[in-house]
């Protein structure tokens, strides 16, 4: 506004913090106090099951012990594969989806509700009940694979070669709709006068999706692919329930390896370094990714 | 108006083809979950039986065994009882048991709804005032608070878990509804914040300013003109934030136990004799998700109506 004009009430500044504020503490309090908690724990041999004995400094050396553990890498591994392929299973579907359904054709909105149902589930019940259908004796899962094409038996869940795949298959099936409902919403915010003007450019319509819709459609179809990846490096819940990690480690997430070194043996230190690791390695790529996603933003 | 949309409008056939393929995804989609409802309804035996059953004598007895402890009794015992009084007793005792007292799934169910509105309300409150903050005020390290915002949401929950189990015994939060309002609000304030910021972007600062130049403070202005432009954004920020929180299960299971504890780690440990109780699991199940489903129906015109403000982004 070229016309300074004073408004009554508070001022921009103060209403900024007053709203800014109470969300900052919060953070601070819940988020970053058990953080900076966790980063000092990392350095001690503490163990949160033994109350009287007071933990000591031990340096570097929890961290030097996760770093030097082969079994770290493996889980890394782990996760890694089934986050590659989630997110661009995710991506591809989700973004299809969702331009199948801009088509604006009756009862679309409907269809949406339904499409978006799976995501609405806890994943750790999701995972619970994938087992039933995931059953080698009585699952349907197993009976409608056989029926379009005679594998005989097989265990999704037992099996450590089909395992990660069917940790894949369920948050697949369970999230597309998430990437979807963000694509679409990318989609329906492009103003119809691009497509006017390119008509009247006589644009094909495969050029107005490379330089209309794609381009306005890609902020969206990233911020979602961000959530999903932080989301899938975290990933517990659902896999806890389905695999347990298993069979053997085929499917033991970090986040899972995590638990059962804090939970189960108890390593509170140990496991806060591991978790910082995590931490790092996740805010690293996190914090790239932004950058790049806000360049193509800006362009 | 109309003239242009003729052009833009795909084609009938092209439509035809979208929709046919989408209903096909639509049913492969919804099979588990039909499934997930089928199940409640059958038996036990009917639900373990190969091939599986599409078609079934539908009973109750997932719903009942949802709700009611039971303990096997020996014949003896059982004829020497009074006739069962009510339909449920008789079916229990058809399976040679009687019903002991009420599960716990009533109130780790009725713990979910006051924890998922309670957190889903205080996130989008909260995560509205700043979003709106962060799209209209010039914030110092507006960039360097967003992204860290944001990276709040990147720390495993185990890893924070023993800390915060820690301060909340402290505070004499542990185990209490509201130490999992808090928690849940917090986690789900990144994520209210990043959606909303998107969708305040959209609504144009003239909005506001000319409420502001008609005499309104800042604070009036936001209130009365920009939540209502917004509401679109904020009602597809509540779904997801609902959602959440309904379904959280690592904190849950990890720093609830008696009081507080949510549904989704209990369903998981409804186990039958000899393995997992499939019907009692699918009927927890179906009745988990109903809440969801009717929130997201209601809220469905805000979700999927389309963020029509768009149309005046530069």
């Amino acid at each position: 506004m070229s016309v300074k004009k004073k408004f009554k009430g508070l001022s921009d500044k103060a209403v900024a913090w007053l709203f800014i504020g109470p969300s900052v503490f919060l953070l601070l309090a819940i988020n970053i106090y058990p953080l900076i908690y966790a980063i000092r724990m990392s350095f001690t041999n503490f163990y949160a099951n033994k109350i009287g004995r007071e933990p000591q400094f031990v340096g570097l050396k929890n961290y030097i012990k996760v770093l030097n553990k082969e079994a770290i890498w493996e889980k890394m591994q782990v996760t890694a594969n089934f986050m590659f392929w989630t997110l661009l299973l995710q991506a591809v579907i989700g973004l299809g989806l969702a331009l199948l359904l801009n088509r604006k054709f009756k009862g679309n909105e409907l269809l949406t509700t339904l499409i978006v149902l799976p995501m609405m589930l806890s994943p750790a019940v999701v995972g619970v009940f994938w087992t039933y259908l995931y059953n080698p004796q009585v699952g349907l899962f197993n009976y409608v694979v056989n029926f379009f094409y005679d594998f005989g038996s097989f265990d999704m869940i037992g099996s450590s070669e089909l395992a990660p795949w069917s940790i894949v298959i369920v948050d697949t099936w369970m999230w597309t709709p998430f990437t979807m409902l963000i694509c679409l919403a990318g989609l329906r915010s492009v103003p119809n006068y691009l497509y006017e003007a390119a008509e009247v450019d006589r644009a094909s319509k495969w050029q107005q999706f490379i330089y209309i819709t794609l381009p306005s459609v890609l902020p969206f179809l990233l911020l979602a692919l961000l959530f999903r990846g932080i989301e899938n490096f975290k990933m517990f819940d659902m896999v806890v329930e389905l695999t347990s990690g298993g069979p053997g480690s085929a499917t033991e997430l970090a986040s899972i390896n995590l638990k059962r070194e804090a939970f189960e043996k108890w390593k509170t230190g140990y496991s806060s370094a591991f978790a910082v690791i995590l931490f790092v390695t996740i805010f690293g790529f996190g914090n790239v990714y932004v950058k790049v996603m806000n360049k193509i933003k800006e362009r | 108006m109309d003239t242009s949309r003729s052009y833009l409008e795909p084609s009938s056939f092209s439509k035809k083809l979208a929709a046919t393929i989408i209903i096909v995804y639509t049913v492969i989609t919804l099979i588990p979950i039909s499934w997930m409802v089928m199940t409640s309804f059958k038996n036990v035996n009917s639900a373990i039986s190969y091939p599986p059953e599409v078609l079934f004598d539908p009973s109750l007895e997932g719903y009942v065994n949802l709700f009611t402890n039971r303990s096997r009794q020996s014949q003896e015992y059982l004829d020497s009882l009074p006739a069962p009084e009510t339909w449920y007793e008789e079916l229990v005792r058809s399976r040679e048991m009687v019903i002991t007292g009420p599960s716990k799934f009533l109130g780790r169910y009725s713990n979910s709804m006051i924890i998922g509105f309670g957190s889903t309300f205080a996130s989008v409150f909260l995560g509205a005032l700043a979003a709106y903050a962060f799209s209209r005020f010039r914030v110092p390290l507006k960039d360097d608070l967003l992204f860290f915002i944001l990276s709040t949401r990147m720390f495993p929950p185990i890893a924070v878990a023993v800390p915060i189990f820690i301060m909340y015994r402290k505070l004499g939060l542990g185990d209490t509804h509201l130490g999992m309002i808090i928690l849940y609000t917090v986690v789900n304030l990144s994520l209210a914040v990043w959606l909303l910021k998107g969708f305040m972007d959209e609504i144009p600062k003239e909005y506001e300013e000319a409420a502001m130049i008609d005499g309104y403070s800042r604070l009036q202005a936001f209130f009365k003109v920009v939540l209502p432009q917004a509401m679109t954004g904020i009602a597809a920020t509540a779904i997801f934030c609902m959602i959440f929180s309904w379904n959280e299960y690592a904190f849950a299971v990890l720093l609830t136990q008696f009081n507080a504890q949510t549904a989704p780690p209990f369903i998981p440990t409804i186990i039958g004799e000899g393995g997992l109780d499939w019907p009692a699991i699918g009927a927890g199940t179906t009745l988990f998700l109903l809440p969801v489903m009717i929130f997201t129906i209601i809220l469905r015109k805000h979700l999927l109506r389309g963020i029509t403000f768009g149309a005046v982004r530069k």
